[in-house]
């Protein structure tokens, strides 16, 4: 009987040791898919998600706590390789893509206060101290970060007029 | 002469009506109370305008510069005053305003000094083409406008062995580049020479489509005494005049897919922009002017017209008599892949070769019906696609996998369309999917620069913080020191 106890001991000692090794040298750092996804998003920390930033929003889409159509900088692009990449199955057609805009700034508004150039995230806005600021429309993303602290409410989200360039044939089946 | 030609899968035989304009001989017009000259008529960046409101300009004229290097400049159509520069609706289905100028004519048609004609075209290095073509403004004018001068640099970056000109004009309806070669058919071989002259080529291989015997006469009576110009003959099939069918047909090989013709050693050009390079070149000319057909069943007068660029669609209807029916669809270029046109008030642009007025009975729209999995479109398919499985995955918004069916390799020719006893709009269906593909590349490549921008950001960021944070340790020190300094002393 003694015998038995021993080598059952014996055992679960040298397991138990084997595991705790493991655990210590095998570790898995985070959620590697977590790194992945990280990766996929625009890194501009709009927070348009609604979360803080978008190592945050990353985290939740990869526990499933967010869906994949969350950011709406990524829009339907980003949407599909999340999806792609956690390996759920969207209905893309219906997501209705929010209508992207930019910031525009009224100039006989402005007070050159600063305010807005330095909140955002991508250094869009140009200007000085009492300098009238304006906007390069290519590097906004349509944050509103600037759009809620300005003054004097002279910051206008505008939507970004198509051009020939950017404008393509609707969707046949929609148009129906 | 005889040479092998080599089948291509798929294609239709639409009916090409062509007669109602072929026996029109190509006429001037008068010029248009106002002209629209857009900035932007080609392929690549808009051109830069030099002139501004209230400038007098002569014929042919600078009006803007080429800007970036797939450009190409706008010259004035004829003299008068600029004016003004602003958006004015665009020869574009979408009727959205581009930068245009507005040019009044003053009925003199006084031509600018200093046109360069050059006696002798064929003494000039193939450099020297290349940048007259590019001064000239000349681009690819069956419809695609990429800038040809561009097109002429191939032969630095491709082994070329063969120049195609391409006067297949496999579109119904349309009779430009018919009217064109049957008028001027030594200029047209001219202006061939000097292409393969300007892409360091010798055999020049000019391809008629078996339905126009007047046009393929007069270029064979024209290239006669070049024995490095063929003319050939090809079956009349629709879409013979896609640039890949073409040299498969010619040469019974295939383009790579997603390549140029030129990976495989041709280069195609049309017919008109042969036309328009002998202009530039032997005449010093730039481009001002093209041949459009006008025609379809609602116009009363169906006409092959030489146009001043910027002249108004409503002034060439009113000029072929204009409508005898409510035409139900507008539409530039030809009906398999012409777009349609907003309205009549956009001007015509370097590379509009028809307008068509289609008449209710002409467009046999049908509403769309279910697919019934008939295959017709596969046979149809030219490209060896199949639009039924890739129209069914764009519908139901799955287009990464509609483009591992080959949404990418369809030139959008409608023959699909064509055939659907169904009348599923296939190609529209393919036309939105290649803008969405498109408008995703573009927002992946601006979340690409603002990832970019937003750790440059952060880095000053925290760049600044440590310089703070340094400073502040610094201060602390020195007080230290200080008070040290002080309790020694």
């Amino acid at each position: 009987m003694i015998f038995a106890v021993l080598i059952l001991s014996l055992l679960g000692l040298i397991m138990g040791a084997l595991l705790g090794i493991a655990a210590r040298y095998l570790a898995v750092e985070g959620n590697p898919l977590l790194k992945e996804i990280e990766g996929l998003f625009p890194g501009s920390q709009c927070g348009q998600c609604g979360y803080p930033g978008c190592n945050a929003a990353a985290e939740a889409v990869a526990n499933g706590q967010a869906p994949v159509t969350l950011c709406p900088p990524g829009g339907k692009g980003l949407a599909e390789t999340l999806a792609g990449k956690l390996g759920v199955s969207i209905d893309l057609s219906s997501v209705e893509e929010k209508e992207p805009r930019f910031a525009f700034v009224h100039e006989n508004l402005c007070i050159g206060c600063t305010k807005c150039l330095k909140r955002c995230p991508t250094d869009a806005i140009i200007g000085g101290p009492r300098q009238i600021h304006g906007v390069f429309a290519e590097a906004c993303t349509g944050c509103e970060k600037c759009f809620e602290v300005c003054p004097t409410e002279c910051i206008e989200m505008r939507p970004i007029p198509a051009t020939l360039q950017t404008w393509y044939w609707p969707n046949p089946a929609k148009a129906a | 002469m005889k040479i092998k030609l080599f089948p291509i899968r798929g294609g239709v035989h639409p009916e090409d009506r062509k007669g109602l304009s072929a026996g029109m001989a190509i006429e001037a017009i008068p010029l248009a109370p106002l002209l629209h000259i857009p900035l932007q008529q080609h392929i690549g960046a808009p051109a830069e305008p030099l002139v501004s409101r209230g400038d007098r300009v002569k014929k042919g004229q600078l009006l803007a510069r080429a800007q970036g290097a797939i450009s190409a400049p706008v010259h004035a159509p004829t003299s008068g005053l600029v004016m003004g520069i602003g958006g004015y609706p665009a020869h574009h289905p979408s009727g959205l305003k581009v930068r245009t100028i507005s040019l009044k004519p003053d009925g003199k048609e006084e031509w600018i000094e200093g046109l360069d004609p050059v006696p002798d075209p064929f003494a000039l290095a193939p450099e020297e083409i290349a940048r007259r073509v590019a001064e000239a403004g000349i681009v690819g004018m069956g419809g695609a406008t990429f800038p040809s001068a561009v097109k002429l640099d191939l032969r630095k970056r491709y082994s070329l062995h063969s120049l195609v000109i391409n006067g297949a004009e496999c579109e119904p309806y349309l009779t430009c580049d018919d009217r064109l070669m049957r008028e001027q058919p030594e200029q047209v071989i001219e202006g061939a020479r000097l292409m393969a002259r300007g892409l360091g080529l010798e055999s020049v291989l000019i391809a008629i489509e078996n339905n126009k015997p007047e046009a393929q006469a007069a270029l064979r009576a024209a290239a006669a005494p070049y024995p490095a110009v063929k003319v050939i003959g090809l079956p009349t099939r629709y879409p013979m005049g896609s640039e890949k069918h073409l040299v498969q047909t010619l040469t019974g090989k295939e383009t790579p897919a997603r390549g140029l013709t030129a990976d495989i050693g041709v280069v195609v050009h049309n017919v008109a922009t042969a036309l328009a390079m002998h202009e530039a070149l032997r005449q010093g000319r730039p481009l001002i002017d093209r041949v459009m057909t006008v025609t379809g069943g609602a116009i009363a007068t169906p006409r092959n017209l030489r146009v001043p660029l910027g002249t108004p669609v409503s002034f060439l209807i009113e000029l072929c008599g204009g409508f005898k029916q409510e035409p139900a669809r507008l539409i530039s270029g030809g009906p398999m892949m012409g777009q349609p046109l907003p309205n009549t008030q956009v001007p015509v642009v370097k590379g509009s070769n028809g307008l068509l007025a289609l008449t209710a009975a002409e467009t046999q729209q049908a509403p769309e019906m279910p697919c019934i999995r008939c295959a017709s479109c596969v046979g149809a398919c030219p490209c060896g696609l199949t639009p039924l499985e890739i129209a069914a995955r764009i519908r139901a918004g799955a287009l990464d996998a509609s483009v591992n069916r080959g949404l990418l390799d369809c030139i959008g020719c409608g023959s699909c369309a064509y055939v659907c006893p169904s009348h599923i709009p296939l190609v529209q269906y393919f036309n939105h999917a290649k803008g969405e593909l498109a408008a995703r590349q573009r927002a992946r490549h601006k979340q690409l620069e603002t990832k970019r921008l937003a750790e440059a950001r952060s880095e000053r960021m925290e760049a600044l913080q440590r310089a703070k944070q340094e400073a502040m340790a610094r201060q602390k020190q020195e007080r230290a020191a200080k008070a040290a300094g002080g309790g020694e002393a």
